[in-house]
């Protein structure tokens, strides 16, 4: 399998003199092309921090990161911008969505962003990504009228619109309830098995955690299993 | 950046009550500057057209020359002769340049006179008076004499004469009959009255008689030439520019009616001061209004800032939306500012009809074009302050993971 991307030696320190947090302490990993992999470990280990930072939302204190054979390390913020639209998909825990506008819209939105308007090409997309996530009914919805579960479905949706390799979902199902947060897995896992795209999930679920091929378990700022 | 309008657009529409109450306070604020370009500009208006719309807004007078001294060589005058009781200075050839005067712009009438004083009697009782000779068919060019006829026409004839009423009061005249007017050189005519006028002005009711020109010629012995060229003009507040045009051109001495009357323009310029000064403020509480409104917004807005940054939005298409949702707003306000302050105006009588009392509103000098387009220039200012700090927005500390 190739790599899709590889970091090493990732350090991340917050704050200064006494306020100092490392958090980590030159980490290093491989993310195989089509891997769908979980990201475990205790409470304050940097799940979240290494997820931001392979998502390009910020940037290590030192350390190589590159992905598809690009340095993101170097990369100004227009370059990253462009990068996590064409080849990141986010699914967060909360604040997923925007409220303002229907599951469809916010599904179609990295690819409106991109394109300058919304074509009837992106709505088609999103619309089919919306039905393959039972959604069909909710299409025209109001998101902010959407059930927590029904969210991170559009959310993984819209992770999805432009097609990108790498989906990072940061506690994707930590406020749903078992049977909806198995139903969201059971989507990502067929996404994956389907069209090859590669998930990193953090999670606290050793149940969700079982559902992927691969567990990552951080701890002291560097990769321990 | 269709797609950033549509974020604006719908930001602004998702909290409905929030908009409206922006906009308004914004088309309050155009409704002030409105309302106070049409109270100024109307005023102004006013209170020119009460002092200097019926008098010569350009004159030409032919410069009067000293009279002559016979100077000794150590510098005793030997002998001066006297300055006549009469003006003898004249336009000699005036009428070569009155094509000309015609033809600058922004003249629309102008009126050749020959001015003299006089007496005007009647049986045994006498009247000083100033006699002005006007081109018959032309009587009202300058001082609008037919709007001021009580009696009578103002069309001025041979053997005619249209005096004030305080006047025909004075010497007890009816229309259409005769009277004695003397010159002050001492040739005199026996006129008809074929008018009467009112002006209020109490001066010119009591004092001034107007004949036709062929007359005031044989009165003041001008066989030709005229004693002073009158000119009115299309604006008022062009006289000074106009004046300079009309000495360049004909090399006659032109006075716009704004000398001598510096008062009157410090006044003018104090009130319009006073204007700007208010429509600056109304100005800086539109900019500020939308400033704070917007501000507030992005900080609501921080944890979807920070998503659409996530999912590939750029700094300069966060920058768009909220500078779209300010000029947005400005619009709105500015068209509904100005369309209150129309209606507002409304009511008010035309400029033409100012009655004593009333503001003399000028609906026509609301400046509407210019309070909707700095408004929106304003509230895109304002607007730039709040996008940049929404373009600043970390995604990472405002998704809160
Ligand atoms: N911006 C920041 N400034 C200072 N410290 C930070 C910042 N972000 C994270 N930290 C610290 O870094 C450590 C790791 O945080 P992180 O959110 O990555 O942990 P996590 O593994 O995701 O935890 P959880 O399982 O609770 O989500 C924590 O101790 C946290 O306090
Ligand atoms: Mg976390």
């Amino acid at each position: 399998m190739t790599a899709l991307l590889q970091v090493s030696d990732l350090t991340k320190t917050f704050g200064s003199g006494e306020a100092e947090t490392r958090v980590l302490r030159g980490l290093s990993l491989t993310l195989a092309a089509g891997e769908m992999a979980a990201l475990l470990g205790p409470s304050g280990s940097g799940k979240s921090t290494l997820l931001t930072i392979l998502g390009t939302l910020m940037k290590p204190t030192s350390g190589r990161y590159t992905m598809l054979g690009q340095d993101l390390v170097a990369a100004d913020d227009r370059a990253l911008t462009e990068f996590r639209n064409r080849h990141i998909g986010f699914v967060f825990q909360f604040h997923n969505l925007l409220p303002d506008f229907t599951a469809l819209e916010n599904v179609v939105f990295p690819t409106a962003v991109r394109e300058g308007r919304e074509t009837a090409q992106a709505r088609a997309r999103g619309r089919d990504l919306l039905v393959r996530m039972g959604l069909e009914a909710r299409v025209n919805f109001p998101s902010s009228n959407l059930s927590g579960g029904q969210k991170q479905r559009v959310a993984v949706a819209r992770a999805l619109m432009n097609r990108p390799e790498l989906v990072l979902a940061d506690e994707p199902t930590g406020n749903l309830d078992r049977d909806s947060a198995m139903q969201v897995m059971d989507l990502i896992a067929e996404i994956n098995r389907d069209e090859g795209t590669t998930f990193l999930i953090s999670t606290h679920d050793e149940k969700i955690a079982g559902l992927c091929c691969r567990q990552i378990v951080v701890g002291e700022g560097v990769v321990t299993g | 950046m269709l797609y950033g309008l549509k974020i604006a657009t719908r930001y602004l529409t998702a909290s409905k009550a929030q908009t409206a109450l922006l906009v308004l306070g914004v088309a309050v604020g155009v409704f002030i500057f409105v309302f106070m370009s049409a109270l100024i500009g109307g005023l102004a208006e006013f209170i020119l057209s009460r002092t200097v719309g019926d008098i010569s807004h350009i004159t030409i007078e032919a410069d009067d020359p000293d009279p002559p001294l016979l100077i000794h060589r150590d510098g005793h005058v030997l002998a001066a002769i006297e300055r006549g009781r009469t003006r003898t200075a004249t336009l000699s050839d005036a009428a070569t340049y009155l094509p000309l005067i015609e033809t600058v712009p922004g003249v629309v009438a102008v009126s050749p006179q020959i001015g003299g004083a006089g007496f005007l009697a009647r049986g045994a009782q006498v009247a000083q008076v100033s006699v002005t000779g006007l081109e018959p068919g032309r009587e009202s060019a300058i001082l609008n004499l037919r709007g001021y006829i009580v009696e009578g026409s103002e069309r001025l004839g041979s053997g005619i004469v249209v005096l004030g009423e305080t006047l025909a009061d004075d010497l007890s005249l009816k229309l259409g009959q005769t009277l004695r007017l003397q010159s002050s050189i001492g040739a005199s005519a026996v006129l008809t009255v074929g008018g009467i006028y009112s002006t209020g002005n109490g001066m010119i009711d009591a004092s001034s008689v107007y004949v036709s020109l062929p007359t005031a010629r044989t009165l003041f012995a001008l066989p030709q030439g005229v004693t002073r060229i009158e000119i009115k003009l299309s604006d008022l507040n062009a006289a000074d520019a106009t004046a300079l045009r009309i000495a360049a051109l004909t090399g006659l001495d032109a006075v716009p009616w704004t000398d001598g009357a510096e008062q009157l323009m410090e006044a003018l310029n104090a009130q319009a001061q006073t204007g700007y000064f208010l429509k600056t403020f109304a100005l800086i509480t539109i900019v500020i209004g939308v400033a704070s409104a917007l501000l507030l917004s992005t900080y609501r807005r921080r944890p979807e800032i920070g998503i659409m940054r996530a999912m590939g939005a750029g700094r300069g298409f966060v920058i768009f939306v909220f500078v779209t949702q300010g000029a947005l707003v400005g619009l709105l306000g500015g068209l509904s500012g100005a369309a209150l302050g129309y209606l507002a105006l409304l009511p008010f009588p035309s400029r033409d009809a100012f009655e004593p009392g009333t503001l003399p509103m000028d609906i026509t000098q609301g400046s509407y074009g210019l309070a909707i387009t700095l408004t929106v220039i304003g509230a895109i200012l304002a607007s730039i302050l709040p996008a940049r700090s929404a373009a600043r927005v970390d995604p990472v500390t405002a998704i809160g993971q």
